[in-house]
């Protein structure tokens, strides 16, 4: 059996994003700019995609999505537009933004920094939430912009977006919100959350990897990122990627549809899953409060037990996962999130992230619980980590620390 | 019958390409940067696939190839990299010398750049919609920190002396970047003749996939990234990888690369032989010498025809051409290369560009040569400016 719990990183493709975009590749091929037959053959598919965006998030016509190449690309252009408009050319030089954002934001802001503007990077709590007060205390008559976003990748757990979205109103600040956890995951309703702009990407719902969007609240000034023909109403250059866009918009149509349908069923199998492996292996944590988390996600740490170590196990046995976002995967270092909740360093080296999908089934849940266990019990044997900490009971930190550097 | 010669705005994937790409979206689907199967599964596809546009350039491993969301992005990415990595650290450099033919993309972020401190220098075309290598050396300034000219226009088709430019640059310690979108695959683009620091290029020009392209960016002349983010494609351009847009690219220019021979036989003898045709009509202009042209595009002026009304009666017999650049067609402007060479905008309003691709065929030549001719003549019949010119004229 092969079992794909890393929804967060990626997802498959939905057979029927697949269909829908197929005919875009060789047959309507025209570029939608050109005025002939072949460009405007794929304006009514591009205009039902765009329509099948705003439906699901609940935009107002007033407002403007942008498609842009992914969400790296949205949070870029935040960040990067609004220190132009309004730190260069205008008197604003604050961003406040967390330390568990993605790296598409974290980076950017450190770009930014090296360009003089000042940067907050809001702590979370031990539920590995920044809480609206914090985000409050640290907005100034100088802070241009927040960027929280609205979950996070690792934990999965809910950022209070409609608390900071009025926070951010009532201070007259501009708040971003890297959407990419949440889209697909559970409600969002732009009409219900005072949120200026939201960074979106189709892979994480289905949809093809290499598209994104960007929604801008009452269509309001942004200079592009992108600079060139007149595509997006000038907003974003570039060639429109047809049969991705059309691929989007039915991705977050079958996301979004009968979503809490869908919650229910995923949370179903998450909460089995989560309670098998915290019943059935001793000294194991998971973060955050399950009510508080997309249904779909897992963030488990096994004392004693490396994360890599893990992953290489449940790789054998044919299950992707992952110890923590793929865009920092490549390197081994400890998991950001759990040191950011206060986790110790050993402990952050132990986090399996799991993500299920709508795809998941069952039997896969049934199927990576038994295997889960056999890895952790044969991990444990030769862990020379766990058999210094269990007699002790965590009085050897220190040396396990040690065994890490 | 429906004939497309509308090929240097986008052309239609390679049916090989599409074949190539569609397990990645349902079951090759993992994020190559997870550590996982499925992740390293796809590895191998990606590392052909990079190899396939390395030996496409003919560009060395130590050289960087950064795919992007497309070619617009790459010429963004160029542009900013240098305004941050050079001009604002040291504003005494900060002349760029372009031409003023370019795409839009290099164009409006010049424009941009210019509000920052930038000072551009646009090399005007010739008559022939050309650009004169010694033009572009005489716009050179003790301030100039960077060219950025294109190999080959994408409306008139004029290939520009970059192995002389480049050259040229290198010698004087000029970077040297150039949009390539309209060469690839339609002339022989060997980086070990022509020595660029950064070039350009797009999939869907070449019968892949359209959002995505690439950047060739030399060693040593690393910029800051446009994208900044996760360590996907070594820390220099962030964002999860389109893999089955690298995929496609890949085997779309080890394709192109290889039927450059034919776009030069047999795609220039069906552009010759329509275009030998289309110059019957009379009171019509081809732009640039054939032979210093892309061998797959022709752009024509008929004096009395509005090029959009002749764009609508081509409609409706199946054959999409363009009046320009794509990427401002629906602006309805005069066709810019056009009023650069000089000519007076009704003449630029008229021009009509034709692009060949390895997919056409002599039928689709034949019956374009046969519906062009009639509605150039219908349309002259009811012009009010044609018969006002012959009048005067």
């Amino acid at each position: 059996m092969q079992v794909y719990m890393d929804n967060n990183a990626t997802t498959m493709v939905d057979p029927q994003v697949l269909e829908a975009m197929l005919p875009y590749f060789t047959e309507q091929y025209g570029n939608p700019n050109s005025l002939h037959k072949f460009g405007t053959a794929s304006h009514p598919a591009i205009t039902k995609a765009i329509d099948q965006v705003y439906t699901a998030i609940n935009a107002a016509d007033a407002d403007d999505i942008i498609f842009t190449s992914c969400a790296t690309e949205s949070n870029n252009w935040v960040l990067q537009s609004v220190w132009l408009d309004k730190i260069v050319n205008g008197d604003k030089n604050h961003i406040v933004t967390t330390e568990i954002e993605h790296p598409s934001v974290l980076a950017t802001c450190r770009f930014l920094e090296e360009q003089g503007v000042k940067v907050t990077y809001l702590p979370v709590n031990e539920q590995g939430v920044v809480e609206a007060h914090t985000v409050k205390s640290f907005i100034t008559e100088k802070t241009a912009l927040v960027s929280v976003m609205w979950a996070n990748n690792e934990t999965g757990m809910i950022f209070p977006i409609q608390e900071i979205g009025e926070i951010c109103k009532e201070k007259g600040v501009l708040f971003h919100t890297d959407g990419v956890q949440a889209v697909g995951k559970i409600p969002v309703d732009m009409q219900a959350v005072h949120v200026d702009f939201m960074s979106m990407s189709a892979h994480k719902f289905h949809g093809p990897k290499g598209i994104g969007a960007l929604y801008i609240k009452d269509s309001q000034d942004l200079s592009p990122l992108l600079h060139g023909g007149e595509h997006m109403g000038g907003r974003r250059s570039g060639t429109l990627n047809v049969p991705y866009i059309i691929g989007m918009g039915k991705a977050m149509e079958l996301a979004t549809e009968n979503i809490e349908e869908k919650m229910a069923k995923i949370s179903a199998q998450r909460d089995r899953l989560e309670d098998a492996l915290l019943e059935a292996i001793p000294e194991t944590f998971t973060v955050g409060d399950r009510s508080n988390r997309t249904p779909n996600t897992i963030l488990i740490s096994i004392r004693g037990v490396e994360g890599e170590g893990m992953l290489w196990d449940l790789n054998h046995g044919q299950i992707g996962a992952s110890t923590g976002s793929a865009c920092a995967s490549a390197d081994l270092e400890a998991n950001t999130v759990m040191l950011a909740i206060g986790a110790d360093n050993e402990l952050a080296h132990t986090g399996i992230r799991l993500s299920l999908s709508r795809f998941t089934t069952d039997e896969e849940v049934e199927y990576v619980i038994e295997h889960f266990k056999g890895a952790v019990l044969r991990l444990r044997s030769i862990s020379s980590s766990y058999a210094k900490v269990k007699p002790t009971a965590g009085g050897e930190v220190q040396e396990c620390e040690l065994h890490h550097h | 019958m429906r004939v497309y010669l509308d090929n240097n705005a986008t052309t239609k994937i390679d049916p090989l390409v599409r074949v190539k790409m569609q397990p990645f979206f349902e079951e090759l689907y993992g994020n190559p940067n997870s550590l996982h199967q499925y992740g390293m599964e796809v590895r191998p596809h990606l590392n052909k696939a990079m190899g396939e546009m390395y030996d496409a350039l003919n560009v060395p491993d130590k050289d960087d190839i950064l795919i992007t969301s497309c070619a617009t992005e790459s010429n963004n990415a160029v542009l900013k990299g240098v305004f941050f990595q050079h001009i604002l650290k040291n504003p005494e450099k900060n002349h760029i010398v372009t031409s003023s033919v370019e795409h839009p993309a290099i164009i409006e972020t010049l424009m941009f750049l210019s509000d920052y401190g930038v000072d551009v220098t646009y090399v005007d075309v010739d008559d022939n919609g050309g650009i004169s290598a010694q033009a572009v050396k005489d716009a050179v300034t003790d301030k100039t920190i960077l060219i950025s000219m294109m190999w080959a226009n994408n409306e008139t088709g004029m290939i520009f002396p970059v192995e002389e430019v480049s050259a040229f640059a290198k010698e004087k310690g000029i970077l040297f970047h150039t949009d390539a979108v309209q060469a690839i695959g339609k002339v022989h683009v060997d980086l070990t003749k022509v020595d660029v620091d950064y070039l350009t290029f797009s999939a869907h020009k070449f019968h892949g996939p359209k959002g995505v392209g690439g950047l060739y960016v030399k060693k040593g002349k690393t910029l800051p990234n446009l994208l900044h983010g996760g360590e996907q494609m070594g820390g220099k351009r962030a964002g999860t990888l389109n893999v089955a847009y690298i995929v496609g690219m890949g085997l779309a220019m080890r394709q192109a690369a290889n039927h450059v021979e034919k776009m030069n036989t047999d795609v220039r003898r069906l552009r010759d032989k329509l275009e030998d045709a289309l110059a019957k009509i009379s009171d019509t202009i081809v732009v640039g010498p054939r032979e210093k042209r892309t061998p797959n595009t022709l752009l024509i002026s008929l004096r009395g025809i509005e090029g959009e009304a002749m764009l609508w009666d081509l409609n409706r017999a199946g054959i999409a051409a363009s009046t320009g650049s794509a990427c401002a067609s629906e602006s309805l402007h005069a066709n810019p290369v056009m009023s650069a060479i000089g000519e007076d905008p009704e003449l630029a309003h008229t021009a009509m560009r034709l692009s060949l691709s390895r997919f056409t065929t002599e039928e689709e030549i034949d019956y374009t040569i046969e519906l062009f001719t009639k509605a150039a003549e219908r349309l002259r019949s009811i012009s009010s400016t044609y018969a006002y010119t012959n009048e005067a004229g």
